[in-house]
């Protein structure tokens, strides 16, 4: 059958049991069976006992879908959707530390800051802690702007999603 | 609720699940539990010599009965020692349950005497594994380990046991809730795909059936040959999936792949229609992936939805138990086609069929004794139910091409991991599932030497079963490779003749016999049958015997090298 072997970013939401072990036994199936992973967020769901994992995945139709079967076999993954970026909210978070050797710079910085709808969480004499969150385009474009100045770290927190209004990942 | 011990408890659960038979070996960490053990006469535990072998024997166990197979040993060595069995298991999906200890609960994660991580090491080698925290959880996760190996598509199931955990005594209560929150297999096909590939086999001028390990798991058998009587179509069958339909049978075309028959290649090369039945398109089977089948439809039917599209791209998917499945596809096509009789395409068939005897003959020939015939020697004195397990390698290949089975759980062999030192070990487990039958190994030096250890446990526990080696002092099938494809450079193959095996035998109290002739191994093979000891037959061959027919790897199936 014909599908689509045109590589594109999947967005992919996993209900999984919350319980030790159940990370490594997913990180360890996309080791095994070599997807290559863009990134993984993990927390908590609207259950305490459940887990949910958004990946984000590039690849074509075939490997997608061979991944979602291979996560479905996992008997500790609850249930598993391919998100349509149309109809999803997709945020994720980062960290910048931005070096701010002077007033200008730093100005500058808060400036830019204000502008992407960020947050300054941390200020020391020569550098400061901007909070982002948004899409994952948003938030290159942010630190694209901030390269120049010299950022010092960085930590993101990979994609996060849910599908919009009623479509629901959650178990019936 | 009834206050009890962990060991006490775990016992309880698995005379629960109906275990007669544990396979293992004790140590510091599962003492609790062997205690236990020691005062339970409903189930037996066989002492193995290692630990690798207790796997394989409840592999084997499990492969002959159809039932869960249990093996148990300590924690660390122990436990490691288990896990080529455990992936052995997991590759061709036989329903195995291990049980290990663990260093206490307050140990683990310091690097304790004896302390692996069994769980991570065995995460991608099993269906699941539990590593118990409680005691009152020990009646769920027994009963729900049970249910997982045996379901589905089968599996192995790994459970460690802390040891603070077997001393421990606590409340337990026993029910029979199984609280899974996803797992739920599919067994029924869909009525939709059933109907397009219904739709096709009528359609279909050239059918052909493949039939793997997931027919006889399922106990799809009788289904199998009703359909193909119907269409009627040739069935080739996987390693795995010997044994699917009697190689007696007019249909049966043997083994297809890289070790195919000329009948089983050929035909599904020129097939229209292809239905692919609890199998799962491994390179082995498949050669080059870009020609398998060029022009046929392919219909394939899995218990595992993640088979299907991860090797082939079928026309119509079906993710169903094998046997549910066949029937109903059978049941549509009584509904809307009249069988057909004798078809050019079967006339074809049996051409293919002359020209793979004629293979055989061609084989056979010559000094000394040929692998071939003695397959056939075996064949004509081995009762019909006997149960054949093999080696790795040529033995294996071998026994798979020229060596009929003409029911299913009749020929155990490993055939997705590959692992030389299985047969015998397997044929322990067998025979102590089937104990009235003939259990015999088709072995080669180079395998047999790996376990040949559990001759002792064979012998101490009064399991007779027969190992015939075919012996060419080499790494056969290495040097077969080496041999054809690497300019008959002979390197770390020879193994010297080294031991002599009926020496071996002897020292474990057990029977050896060295044959010289067809006529001898006759008598020998005799001898073994009436004897209630476990009797090695040592049967020199020439280390200049290739397995043929063979495809070159990652070549078309229809590359058959033919001498």
């Amino acid at each position: 059958m014909d599908m689509e072997r045109e590589e594109k970013l999947y967005m992919i939401s996993a209900i999984v049991e919350h319980k030790p072990g159940v990370l490594h036994t997913i990180s360890n199936m996309f080791r095994r069976r070599g997807f290559n992973i863009e990134s993984i967020s993990v927390g908590v769901s609207e259950e305490p006992d459940l887990a949910r994992m958004t990946i984000t995945i590039k690849g074509d139709e075939v490997v997608v879908e061979q991944l979602v079967k291979q996560l479905r076999k996992i008997i500790s993954v609850v249930r598993v959707s391919i998100l349509d970026p149309k109809h999803t909210v997709a945020r994720e978070l980062a960290l910048i530390k931005v070096n701010t050797p002077d007033s200008k710079t730093r100005s500058d910085v808060i400036n830019y800051t204000e502008i992407f709808k960020g947050h300054i969480v941390d200020v020391a004499h020569d550098s400061l802690i901007i909070e982002m969150t948004g899409d994952s385009e948003k938030i290159n474009a942010f630190i694209d702007l901030m390269k120049p100045f010299g950022i010092k770290e960085i930590a993101r927190t990979g994609i996060a999603a849910l599908p919009r209004g009623m479509r629901s990942t959650r178990m019936e | 609720m009834v206050l009890m011990s962990g060991a006490k408890a775990l016992i309880e659960a698995l005379k629960k699940e109906n275990v007669k038979v544990i396979f293992g070996i004790p140590g510091g960490a599962i003492l609790p539990v062997y205690d236990e053990l020691s005062k339970e006469s409903d189930i037996n535990h066989i002492l193995v010599r290692h630990e690798q072998c207790a796997a394989h024997a409840a592999d084997g166990y499990a492969r002959a009965s159809g039932q869960v197979g249990v093996c148990m040993a300590t924690s660390g060595p122990g436990a490691t020692n288990l896990v080529t069995g455990i992936a052995t298991a997991y590759m061709d999906s036989s329903p195995v349950v291990a049980i290990t200890g663990q260093v206490p609960r307050t140990l683990i994660g310091k690097d304790a005497f004896q302390e692996a991580d069994i769980i991570g090491i065995t995460t991608p080698i099993t269906k699941f594994n539990f590593q118990i925290n409680r005691v009152s959880e020990i009646p769920g996760i027994i009963k729900t380990a049970f249910y997982i190996a045996s379901t589905g598509r089968r599996g192995p199931v790994l459970i460690d046991v802390p040891r603070d955990v077997q001393t421990e005594e606590a409340d337990v209560e026993f029910n029979d809730e199984i609280r899974l929150r996803s797992y739920k297999p599919i067994y029924e096909p869909h009525p939709l795909q059933v109907e397009k590939a219904a739709q096709l086999l009528i359609e279909a001028e050239r059918p052909v059936i493949v039939a793997g390990g997931g027919v006889i798991a399922s106990n799809a058998c009788q289904e199998l040959v009703a359909l193909a009587e119907f269409l009627p179509a040739p069935v080739a069958t996987t390693l795995m999936g010997k044994g699917a339909i009697s190689e007696n049978h007019p249909l049966s075309v043997g083994m297809l792949g890289m070790h195919g028959t000329v009948a089983a290649n050929h035909l599904v090369q020129d097939a229209d229609v292809l239905l692919a039945v609890g199998m799962r398109f491994s390179d082995r089977t498949t050669g080059n992936l870009k020609t398998f089948c060029p022009n046929g439809k392919i219909i394939h039917i899995d218990i595992d939805a993640s088979e299907i599209g991860k090797n082939i791209r079928p026309h119509v998917p079906i993710v169903a138990d094998a046997k549910r499945a066949l029937r109903a596809i059978y049941q549509r096509l009584v509904e809307k086609a009249q069988k057909k009789e004798k078809t050019a395409w079967l006339r074809r068939m049996q051409e293919l069929k002359e020209m793979q005897e004629e293979v055989v003959k061609s084989n056979v020939g010559g000094d000394g004794i040929k692998p071939p015939a003695l397959m056939v020697e075996i064949r004509k004195i081995l009762p019909n139910d006997a149960i054949i397990t093999t080696e790795v390698g040529q033995n294996q290949m071998w026994a798979a091409l020229y060596l009929k089975v003409y029911k299913p759980r009749a020929f155990i062999s490993s055939g997705g991991l590959g692992t030389m030192g299985f047969g015998f070990p397997a044929a322990i487990g067998a025979k102590v599932a089937c104990p009235s039958v003939p259990v015999v190994d088709i072995a080669g030096d180079g395998s047999f030497i790996m376990t040949e250890q559990d001759l002792a446990t064979s012998v101490a526990w009064k399991i007779p079963v027969i190992v015939i080696v075919l012996n060419n002092s080499v790494l056969g099938m290495v040097a077969q490779w080496q041999r054809l494809f690497y300019g008959r450079r002979y390197f770390a193959v020879h193994l010297g003749g080294i031991p002599d095996f009926v020496k071996l035998a002897e020292a474990y109290g057990a029977q050896g016999i060295r044959v010289q002739s067809l006529e001898e191994f006759r008598r020998a093979l005799k001898t073994a049958l009436n004897s209630d000891v476990t009797t090695v037959i040592d049967v020199p061959i020439s280390s200049e015997e290739n397995v043929l027919p063979m495809v070159p790897p990652g070549q078309d199936i229809r590359n058959l090298m033919l001498s």
